[in-house]
């Protein structure tokens, strides 16, 4: 820990008359409160999920929205705030509830600090595996997209962090959007003898054969342990097709069991799923499929402190998710007893950067990816007065910029913007520098779009997008959340089905009209056409829309009137 | 998704009874030999005059077929889908879209050494239900799963 | 003429499997090119599939089989070394054999 940069940090803390909530002296021990957890059993798995290339300690907001529909009404993970805490026996106002919660976090965030960045990350690997011997470390996937120097460097800046950090095994989605080969080069050469890319649901287009290894078999002190891959299913509906035009995908739920068969056939005592399909999904999963002992999960951001146990035919399998940003390392201790799972123990340990001293060679290698980029990352483009954030399922307060941003530049009426869930949290009072909003647009499709759209198409998109999020079939989820919407109010039933969950869309106070045209604003356009049509990158657009405001007042949230949600615990009430 | 292609429920009935009408002489002419295309039921539209026009009389639900496919189509343009028969003396596996401008797809003769499963892959305008219709002892059996067809983006 | 198909047929357990990935456009003839023509229809409308030179399944397609066409089935008997042809013939009259080895 830098003490320095902590005390000042506590010094703020103290002028702005909170009361401090630890001396040093109680940090460390907080951090062996945390960190130290005694290790359990034979197996022990550590699981990084979706870190979105941030490299850096960052901060995070969990959402303040986050709805379950139909089975998934009220469950984990969709369950916020004050009804977060009491589910998972989490007490108010501490570290945790911190690290879990969006409750009080402009307050709570400059008291802990920032989270995440792989130096710190690296620490608690260490600490985690000088406990725990053969333990493997997994990768979730969605590692090499999320900032400026991941897009720049196609990747290359995560693929020499995740090698130096000891990454055994990783799954794919947003990797799939620098190219298949892209991917491919890294799997041959970077990773080659290193790191194993797994997908049992990747295929080839032509004749369906396999792109990567479904699973591979591990011995952890002497324990066979297979761990199966699942890449995000809809890679080439959420995103370009012709990014991995050779390459399909799905769910392939029949060739997961097939996988799971093969994998006990040839001995394997516990086996593990490295999922990249989305809470809900894999919950369907663990109910369908026989064989699994635990679902690593992630690809929903969901950071749950505790796994759902799914009954299925073949017996009992434990649900996880691991969050996002690199603010959790997931750690599972399997006790592996008589060629069987006897017990394991779970814990999801925030990363706070406050607590975990730098890795010195993990801080070495950022420094030096990103030494090309510094300057351009470190342009400060506005000052925010707002807390900026993005997570939730509707709109959040960065997204807003966005929106406000694509209207006022292109002349719009209305304007879109995907509902991401990744993008960091910037403070109010701190600048809006280029490395933030990058953070929330860094992608290899970011074409800014303006089309003449009816009002009829425009629901068909809102519906069509809603359902993606609230499909009471967990298989048509595809992960998102809702598209976030501009200059236009709606109202939404979640609770509804495709074609009637939209109503009540008006533009300054009149109806939108089916048969009537609008100017719509956008921006990651998904078809190829779009992609040749060559609208500039939408960093440049809001970039050069912050400069010339130079002060951002906190945005007003254009959010949809929400029908049918009364009591659900994953909105505040 | 292409808004042109979607026709309302009662558009739809009433499209297809008119259909009906102009077709329905059709259904009486024996079945065409094999080699010859059979361009009537090719070219119907609406899964009760594509029936009638093949001669299929009251297709029984059965779950001795299965259709596989995924949920959600990958791309409208190629869906793949696979249709697998238990039932006894399977001569025969069809493929029809209910809501493509033309329903029947595929229609395919087993000879007997074949396996009663067939795998290809059709074009979907927007998300319907398809349909892998047997013919078996001269009966004919049906199994129908929707296949989604999104407009994609926004894929978190 | 068209284009080659891929043809892959392997014999497993006494049965062949044949995967097979055709070469054609497969227009349905309702599609618009860019100056908002309506492109003809042109689609392969009957496929033949042979082992051995015995005709084990005969198909008749419509407008929407996918734009190069695959097509798996899987044939009773069969071994290593034997034979197996796929023909197809389209809505314009033009014709396509290609043969394969079962492995």
């Amino acid at each position: 820990m830098d003490r320095r940069e902590f005390l000042h940090l506590l010094g703020i803390a103290s002028v702005a008359g909170m009361q401090l909530p630890l001396s040093v002296a109680r940090a460390e021990q907080a951090a062996e409160e945390l960190y130290d957890a005694a290790a359990f059993g034979n197996v022990s798995l550590l699981h990084l999920t979706d870190s979105h290339a941030q490299l850096r300690p960052i901060y995070f907001r969990e959402p303040s929205v986050n709805l379950g529909v139909g089975s998934m009404a009220g469950r984990p993970p969709h369950i916020v705030g004050e009804a977060f805490l009491k589910q998972f026996g989490i007490a108010p106002n501490t570290r945790l509830s911190h690290a879990f919660t969006y409750l009080d976090f402009e307050r709570a965030a400059p008291i802990y600090g920032k989270v995440g960045g792989f130096a710190h990350i690296a620490t608690l690997i260490k600490r985690l595996r000088a406990t725990r011997p053969g333990a493997l470390l997994l990768d979730g996937g969605d590692s090499w997209q999320g900032s400026g120097s991941a897009l720049w460097s196609k990747g290359q800046d995560m693929v020499d962090a995740q090698k130096l950090l000891g990454v055994d095994l990783m799954t794919l989605h947003w990797e799939s959007t620098l190219g298949a080969d892209r991917v491919k080069e890294v799997a041959d050469k970077d990773f080659a003898g290193r790191i194993e890319i797994i997908a049992q649901n990747i295929k080839t287009a032509d004749f369906g054969d396999p792109v990567f290894k479904p699973y591979v078999m591990r011995t952890v002190n002497g324990v066979k342990v297979a761990i199966i891959g699942q890449a995000m299913p809809y890679t080439p509906i959420a995103h370009p097709r012709y990014f991995v035009p050779d390459w399909t995908f799905g769910i392939q739920e029949d060739n997961m069991q097939k996988t799971v068969d093969a994998a006990r056939a040839e001995g394997a005592q516990a086996v593990v799923l490295l999922s990249h399909n989305g809470m809900d999904v894999d919950l369907k999963m663990a109910s369908r499929v026989r064989g699994i002992d635990a679902i690593l999960g992630g690809h929903t951001h969901d950071g749950v402190p505790t796994p759902s146990v799914v009954d299925n035919a073949g017996g009992k399998t434990i649900v996880m998710n691991g969050g996002s940003a690199g603010k959790f390392i997931g750690v599972l201790d399997l006790d592996v007893k008589g060629g069987r799972v006897a017990d394991y123990r779970y814990r999801l340990l925030p990363v706070f950067a406050n607590l975990l001293p730098a890795d010195a060679e993990m801080e070495a290698l950022i420094a030096r990816t990103r030494t090309p980029y510094e300057s351009k990352l470190g342009e400060k483009l506005a000052v925010s007065e707002g807390l900026l954030y993005r997570r939730g399922n509707f709109n959040g307060s960065f997204d807003q910029i966005i929106l406000d941003a694509l209207m006022a530049e292109k002349d719009a009426e209305i304007s879109f913007s995907p509902g991401f869930r990744w993008g960091t949290t910037v403070l109010p009072g701190e600048p809006i520098t280029m490395e933030n909003l990058l953070d929330q647009t860094a992608i290899t499709y970011p074409y800014v779009t303006v089309t003449q759209m009816s009002g009829s198409q425009i629901k068909d998109i809102l519906e069509d997008v809603c359902d993606n999020l609230f499909n009471a079939d967990p298989y048509h989820q595809q992960g998102g959340d809702m598209v976030r919407v501009g200059g236009m109010s709606y109202s939404c039933d979640p609770t509804a089905k495709i074609g009637s969950r939209i109503g009540d869309m008006s533009l300054n106070g009149n109806r939108i009209e089916a048969g009537k045209t609008y100017k719509v604003a956008g921006w990651a356009p998904v078809s190829e056409a779009a992609r040749d049509a060559g609208g500039e990158p939408i960093w440049e657009l809001v970039a050069r829309h912050l400069r010339t405001k130079k002060t951002i007042a906190a945005p007003e949230l254009n959010l949809p009137r929400l029908k049918n949600v009364d009591g659900n615990p994953g909105i505040t009430g | 998704m292409n808004p042109g292609h979607q026709a309302t429920r009662r558009g739809f009935l009433r499209l297809t009874g008119l259909l009906g009408l102009a077709t329905s002489a059709l259904a009486l002419a024996p079945r065409l030999a094999l080699a010859a295309w059979n361009k009537s039921a090719f070219e119907t539209k609406g899964l009760a005059d594509v029936y009638k026009t093949l001669g299929v009389v009251s297709p029984v639900a059965s779950g001795d077929v299965q259709i596989n496919a995924s949920d959600i189509a990958e791309n409208g343009a190629v869906v793949p889908v696979e249709a697998i028969s238990k039932i006894p003396n399977t001569t025969q596996i069809s493929f029809l879209i209910e809501k493509n401008p033309t329903t029947l797809t595929a229609q395919f003769d087993l000879g007997p050494d074949m396996l009663p499963e067939i795998s290809t892959r059709v074009k979907m305008a927007e998300t319907s239900n398809v349909i892998a219709l047997v013919k078996a002892d001269g009966k004919f059996y049906t199994a129908s799963k929707e296949i989604k067809v999104t407009l994609g983006g926004c894929g978190g | 003429m068209g284009l080659p198909m891929k043809i892959r047929a392997t014999n497993k357990d006494g049965v062949t499997e044949i995967k097979v990935l055709m070469n054609h456009v497969m227009e349905t003839g309702l599609r618009k090119d860019a100056s908002g023509q309506l492109v003809p229809a042109l689609f392969i409308t009957e496929v033949t599939a042979k082992l051995n030179d015995k005709v084990v399944m005969q198909a008749q397609w419509g407008q929407a089989v996918a734009r190069n066409p695959y097509l798996a089935f899987k044939v009773k008997g069969g071994k290593s070394g034997d034979k197996v042809s796929i023909s197809w013939k389209d809505s314009s009259g033009d014709t396509r054999t290609d043969e394969a080895t079962v492995s």
